[in-house]
């Protein structure tokens, strides 16, 4: 017979036993358990890896470019009306555009203001969006009778927005606005207005009606206080996911905008949008003159969109597995 | 049922108001005014005071304003700038062709859409949900006028497998009864016109049919997704139920509620796609005309068109409503 | 022979994603026999349902693992189904198929969202008959009205016709009970069927339960971690802990002479109104989530106070200390109190 264990010996060897068996991940919050999937996930990683290249473009690109973006070099080399082009060579390795410029050059220097377009229509999407949202949901939640007459007027008009076809809503504010980069990166913002503030409001009305938020009001916590701390942070995950799905969405819409005759007219700030859409006139001719901005875009683009779904998923705990 | 209709119509009102006093705002802002649009930028002060007073521009604003009013409450949505003609006869002259063009995109997009992104579903992980989901990540990201470009380019100019532009060949006698080329052909029995506009209507449907096709299956995989784990399925399998059934009844009829609004609210965008589809086809619906307009500065078409648009919108979003509660028992209750 | 033998079964979930894999049931051992009320209790997470899910053959196929046997005695054959013992876990998808909802049924926790949201009443009945009778048309909306009404639903040839949302709570899960007995199943699973419902319906639930199976001869494997029901419904209780039995007897004898410290702990957690006032309760410390793996040792022994070093050396075997039919699996059993005096 074994001698009896001391107490302190035996408590040991349970505490052994039980991280031996491990398993129960207990209280990981939402966020580091969405980090975690998101590291795991292959789209998310593909995604993350396509914008780590483009955003490297973007900031070295115009210092790295071989030539200006308007420099018309091999101006006698180029007919586009007798459909001859010159194609990839040594020294301008993606051959010439329509005007004889280095395309190579266009498109390192493009990646930027491609990138710019991006993020500032987002932007104003994102902050005026988000600001309509918080109000309208605040209202929603908290603010009785007269906050929800203002939830419905505010919300009224975002429908209104929705109806319009994002297209016809940017051409409209860009025949308003002229023709420049501004109105372009406006035009496609203001489509996104309506898109950012549902999302956050309808985010905001199903935390609102959350059991904490009814803990934090009897607790008499104010309700400026409750949004502010307890609501908001809690329903903003997916309008980061929106955020950056949006970037995408942006860079397409904006190259829409210039087919339509309405991008930037300034050759010496080439954007792949602008740059794809006075290549398509020559499609027939020198398909790869579109190739290559379209290539940039579609790949952005692609970037975002994984990067945006795969945290989409990584936060939507019904899809955790 | 129709208290349903009449309040959602009655719904209208405020909507259209709205867009109308934002579409006036706009027309008073933009540079130079209608004069110059219609006048041209080097008209003289002269000239469009004349102009000015002949269109009541010279009055207060809330008259200008209850007059344009009163003429959209007419259905008058102007006259084109550009074409001299009513904007409405414009727009039902063109309208079959793109109606044809939708009717076709979403009809690809739900044929193809609705089955992949359930048996994408059924076999998540498997070769085919990771090609379905990268293929309409990909279809989002791809401008819908270079997928024109590049489809038109493989398939019409270089394999010359499709005609490359417009609705009919000319060499073709078609007879014009609705203004739906594929129909009027079936109808007069002219079937050779009928399936020359249906293959000039491949390569434009498909290329409408990209983007929704990518939301259709992407949504039909969610939502079976979500659905196959549900309780009432788990409770149909217990009751050992054939699987036809249980996918059939319980899993699809579920799965599908979504995604019927889904194609409801994608049909309001597909008309934004139509204005770079049809102009890359030269299809001669509204699209192309409105891209005519775009180019040409045509205010009073592209004011008539939001109206337009914001009108059809709301009746197809009474159409799925309609059609939800049909399918929906939870809401037919209230 | 009894009419279900559960044998040394295990579930296992693959954890996937680099997660380690969770073993729900391990080793649950246990037996209905016809005609009578068998109970399976525990607290949430001790693998009571996933055991039910199993014997059902409803885990997913994928990313799950199975052991032991599950052996049912099916009685006579039909054209369906073949006669005699089967091994549950040994059917292809098809048989077990033929075997669900005509031999072995089963009853959901929450009747809303068992039932389909947009398929009628009726339909859902009538399915099952179809499936399992081959009744179609008039006689199986007939069958499926004299079946609502069985389970006492008022106005059957009405209900029919409305959607889940149409009825209360109660007759939501008379609805899934009149699925269940449609075609008068050998075996009865009810996974907490009365948790999710008032306490008034509970009762009504638990009483037309108890007629059906007298009537029918069906045995019932109850579910439930709630020992008022055990107490008034279950003939043999199997206490679960950690994915294993830990205790098994008939109602009186485990209720006069819980035996198993966690069963034991279990019946002095419920508050007694003849208890003097002042007294205290005495609820089991920790959680589930506080044990050890069965092969190091008792899963039980983080929360019990009668723990020594012999309980930390592999697995404790079943034992019966008390009755040749009360087994145990404990190295130190309680047996020297009864419950009564535990409160006192």
């Amino acid at each position: 017979m074994k001698p009896p264990m001391t107490k302190a010996a035996k408590a040991d060897r349970l505490a052994e036993l039980m991280a031996r068996r491990g398993g129960d991940e207990g209280g990981a919050g939402l966020w580091t358990e969405a980090l975690r999937r998101l590291r795991r996930s292959k789209m998310a990683l593909i995604g993350a890896a396509i914008i780590a290249v483009f955003l490297l473009l973007a900031i070295v690109g115009p210092w790295v470019a071989p030539h200006g973006p308007t420099a018309q070099i091999w101006r006698g080399e180029v007919f586009p009306n007798q459909g001859r082009f010159v194609g990839p060579r040594s020294g301008n390795w993606l051959g010439l555009d329509h005007l004889g410029r280095d395309e190579l050059s266009r498109m390192l220097i493009g990646a930027r203001q491609t990138l710019l377009v991006g993020v500032v229509s987002m932007l104003i999407g994102l902050v005026v969006g988000a600001l309509v949202g918080a109000v309208s949901g605040a209202a929603a939640t908290l603010g009785g009778a007269a906050g929800k007459r203002v939830d419905t007027v505010v919300m009224r008009i975002t429908d209104m927005m929705l109806a319009l076809p994002s297209l016809l809503l940017a051409v409209s504010i860009a025949a308003v606005m002229g023709q420049s980069l501004t109105t372009v990166m406006i035009a496609v913002g203001v489509v996104q207005i309506p898109i950012f503030a549902r999302l956050l409001r309808g985010s905001m009305l199903g935390q609102g009606g959350r059991d904490y938020v009814l803990a934090a009001k009897s607790l008499g916590v104010r309700r400026r206080r409750i949004v502010l701390t307890q609501i908001l942070p809690n329903s903003v995950s997916p309008v980061i996911v929106q955020a950056t799905l949006s970037l995408a969405t942006a860079i397409i819409e904006a190259a829409a905008l210039s087919y339509l005759g309405l991008g930037n007219p300034d050759p010496a700030v080439p954007e792949w949008g602008v740059m794809l859409s006075q290549a398509q006139r020559f499609f027939d001719n020198a398909p790869m003159m579109s190739v290559y901005p379209a290539l940039g875009i579609v790949i952005t683009a692609l970037g975002f969109t994984l990067l945006g779904e795969a945290m989409r998923e990584a936060l939507d705990p019904r899809l955790r597995g | 049922m129709l208290r349903l209709v009449v309040r959602r119509l009655l719904q209208l009102i405020p909507t259209l108001l709205g867009l109308s006093v934002l579409l006036f705002l706009w027309l008073n802002r933009l540079p130079g005014g209608p004069a110059s649009a219609i006048l041209g930028e080097r008209a003289t002060e002269a000239e469009v005071a004349r102009i000015n007073r002949l269109l009541g521009l010279d009055e207060p604003v809330w008259i200008q304003y209850w007059r344009f009013l009163k003429r959209i409450a007419q259905l008058d949505l102007g006259t084109s700038v550009r074409t001299g003609q009513p904007v409405w006869d414009e727009f039902t002259l063109r309208f079959p062709a793109t109606v044809e063009l939708a009717v076709a995109a979403i009809l690809i997009a739900v044929v193809v859409g609705v089955p992949l992104g359930y048996f994408a579903a059924r076999r998540r992980g498997g070769w085919l949900d990771v090609t379905s989901v990268s293929g309409s990540l990909l279809g989002i990201c791809i401008p819908v006028f270079f997928l024109a470009l590049v489809l038109k380019g493989i398939f019409a100019v270089n394999l010359g497998l499709f005609p490359s532009y417009g609705r009919q060949s000319t060499g073709i006698d078609a007879t014009d009864v609705t203004g739906f080329a594929v129909l009027d052909g079936v109808l007069t029995g002219e079937f050779d016109a009928s399936w020359d506009a249906l293959m000039h209507l491949v390569l434009p449907a498909i290329t409408l049919a990209s983007i929704p096709l990518a939301v259709i299956v992407r949504m039909t995989r969610a939502s079976v997704l979500e659905v196959l784990g549900e309780d009432y399925v788990r409770t149909a399998e217990a009751k050992g139920l054939r699987s036809s059934v249980v996918r059939g009844r319980h899993v699809l009829r579920n799965a599908l509620l979504p995604v019927i609004t889904a194609v409801g609210l994608l049909t309001g965008s597909l008309l934004s796609g139509a204005v770079l589809t049809e102009s890359v086809f030269a299809f001669g619906g509204i699209g192309s005309f409105i891209r005519q307009a775009i180019d040409g500065r045509d205010y009073p078409v592209l004011v008539g068109f939001i109206m337009f648009i914001a009108m059809l919108y709301v009746l197809i979003n009474l159409v799925v409503d309609l059609a939800y509660s049909l399918i929906d028992p939870r809401v037919r209750v209230h | 022979m009894p009419l279900l033998s559960v044998d040394d079964l295990t579930v296992t979930f693959r954890g996937g994603h680099g997660r380690p894999p969770t073993r729900a049931v391990d080793g649950v051992s246990f037996q209905v026999d016809a005609g009578r009320v068998t109970g399976l209790v525990g607290e949430s997470g001790c693998g009571k349902s996933v055991t039910a899910l199993a014997l059902m053959g409803l885990l997913p196929g994928k990313g799950v693992d199975r052991g032991g046997s599950a052996v049912l005695d099916v009685g006579a054959g039909s054209e369906f189904v073949a006669s005699g013992p089967v091994d549950l876990l040994g059917l292809g998808p098809g048989a077990l198929r033929d075997l669900r909802g005509s031999r072995i049924a089963m009853i959901f926790q929450d009747p809303l969202s068992s039932l389909n949201p947009v398929v009628p009443i009726g339909v859902q009945v009538t399915e099952i008959l179809e499936r399992h009778r081959g009744l179609r048309g008039a006689p199986a909306r007939k069958e499926a009205a004299d079946l609502l009404d069985r389970v006492g639903i008022p106005d059957p040839t009405r209900r029919l016709k409305e959607y889940p949302h149409q009825l209360s709570g109660g007759m939501r899960q008379r609805a899934l009970i009149a699925m269940a007995v449609a075609c008068a199943p050998r075996l009865l699973i009810a996974d907490e069927p009365t948790t999710a419902l008032d306490v008034t319906i509970q009762a009504q639930i638990l009483e037309l339960l108890k007629e059906l199976v007298d009537q029918e001869g069906t045995a019932l494997l109850m579910i439930t971690h709630d020992l008022g029901v055990v107490a008034g419904l279950c003939e043999q209780v199997n206490v679960l802990y950690a994915g294993r039995v830990v205790e098994s007897a008939g109602r009186r004898e485990l209720f006069a002479h819980p035996t198993h410290p966690y069963a034991h702990g279990l019946l002095g957690s419920i508050p007694r109104l003849d208890a003097p006032r002042g007294d205290p309760l005495h609820p089991i410390r920790g959680s589930i989530n506080d044990r050890i793996a069965w092969q190091d040792g008792c899963a039980f022994a983080p929360r019990c106070d009668f723990y020594d070093e012999e309980c930390l050396e592999g697995p404790p075997a079943l034992t019966e200390p008390r009755r040749p039919d009360h087994r145990v699996r404990c190295v130190h059993p309680v047996l020297d109190t009864t419950a009564e005096e535990v409160t006192a």
